[in-house]
């Protein structure tokens, strides 16, 4: 089993603490209609655990300054860092780097961080991820490590999306051995057999494992969407602790 | 959230709540001065003595500094800024910290 270890010193690092870095845009790649992935090079990456995220920072001619957080696609085992940037229209960072980053530009970034809302195969399950919109950006991380672990922990996905084509990581959701739900909330096809509609205690009640088999729950997406589900899976029985949350604020938008 | 702060589409209104994050998503910043990742750590709130992963705090990152809140009480725990090469942390509403310093928050 390939356990990233992340605590040797690398040349993001000085004195423990994490710098930003320069790191080249190999690829950019439409993944949908609304969405980009961009695949990153990033000198002296320490590895990440599945769940992780990275802080990019840009710098504009004037030195305004933005930063935003963005989860790692790829897993720890591919060999380069990707992310999948959703545009937001009115947005300040998004439409910069879905429509004006060119490859062999250079972002600032930080990272891996956030310790908290990982799942790596040695953690055991059964595993219940549920995402709205670019909130199964983390997610598909970590389905890509369970299976280049050889995982056999029991895996469901819950995923919200608008319609078909906002689908985002759709090859890897296509053909993971994990249970998948797919949710539409906005358009489906007259010949959709699956759930439509926004994500209830309902919903949650017929497709995530069930709080007697213990699952641990991962909640990703907007704000108002993780919020919502998180107030259900407690209403249904889900223990706090065992339900982690990952708000995207408005990112993401209505899913 | 309620329903009613939820429009008819399911987007919510754009009040700060509506922007409001995981405490997770500090780590970043925080990084800047720790060499750990302290988001992990347990924390006792001055305010009302519960006892929570700061990454499972309320952040609101849209102030010029980050603020993390309490999940039970909402009391400010934590306040970050760093500007013209200072850094600012004031942890008055954080009684003690506990970090696990062998796992770092890293599995495995
Ligand atoms: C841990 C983490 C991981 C994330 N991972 C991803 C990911 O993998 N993919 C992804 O696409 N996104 C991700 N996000 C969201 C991402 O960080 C950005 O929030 C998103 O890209 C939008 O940024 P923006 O600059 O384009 O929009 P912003 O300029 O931040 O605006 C976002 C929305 O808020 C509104 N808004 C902003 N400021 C105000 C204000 N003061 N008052 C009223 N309204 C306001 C804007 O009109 C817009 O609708 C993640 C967020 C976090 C915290
Ligand atoms: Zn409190």
């Amino acid at each position: 089993m390939t356990t990233p270890t992340v605590t040797t010193a690398g040349p993001a690092r000085r004195g423990g603490r994490l710098l930003w870095t320069p790191a080249r845009v190999r690829s950019v790649q439409a993944e949908t209609a609304r969405a980009t992935r961009l695949v990153l090079e990033v000198p002296g990456w320490a590895g990440h655990v599945p769940g992780q995220h990275l802080d990019v920072r840009l710098t504009a001619p004037d030195g305004y300054r933005a930063k935003r957080s963005y989860s790692v696609a790829s897993g720890p085992e591919q060999p380069h860092v990707e992310l999948i940037v959703e545009r937001l229209p009115d947005g300040e960072v998004s439409p910069y780097l879905t429509q004006q980053l060119r490859v062999g530009d250079e972002l600032e970034v930080r990272g891996p961080v956030g310790g908290w809302f990982v799942w790596h195969a040695s953690l055991g399950g059964p595993l219940q991820l549920i995402a709205g919109g670019s909130g199964v950006v983390p997610f598909l991380s970590m389905l890509q490590h369970r299976e280049a672990a050889g995982s056999d922990v029991p895996a469901r996905l819950l995923y919200s999306a608008r319609a078909l084509p906002d689908v985002i990581g759709a090859d890897r959701v296509a053909a993971t051995d994990a249970g998948v739900t797919l949710v539409l909330t906005r358009q489906a096809p007259a010949t959709w057999q699956g759930p439509t509609g926004r994500v209830d205690a309902r919903l949650l009640h017929e497709h995530v494992v069930p709080p007697d088999a213990r699952p641990q729950v991962f909640v990703c997406g907007p704000t108002g969407f993780v919020e919502a589900v998180a107030d259900a899976l407690l209403e249904l029985g889900h223990p706090p602790e065992r339900v982690k949350t990952e708000r995207f604020g408005t990112g993401g938008g209505a899913t | 959230m309620t329903t009613s702060d939820m429009t008819a589409d399911g987007t919510a209104d754009e009040g700060p709540e509506s922007r409001r994050l995981d405490g997770n998503a500090a780590a970043g910043p925080l990084r800047e001065l720790f060499s750990v990742d302290i988001i992990a750590a347990a924390c006792t709130c001055a305010h009302c003595g519960g006892t929570t992963a700061l990454a499972e705090h309320v952040l609101y990152a849209d102030a010029p500094a980050l603020v993390l809140r309490c999940p039970s009480c909402t009391g400010v725990v934590l306040r970050y800024a760093s500007a013209g090469g200072q850094a600012r942390l004031d942890l008055t509403g954080a009684r003690l910290l506990v970090l696990d310093l062998a796992h770092d928050g890293r599995p495995g």
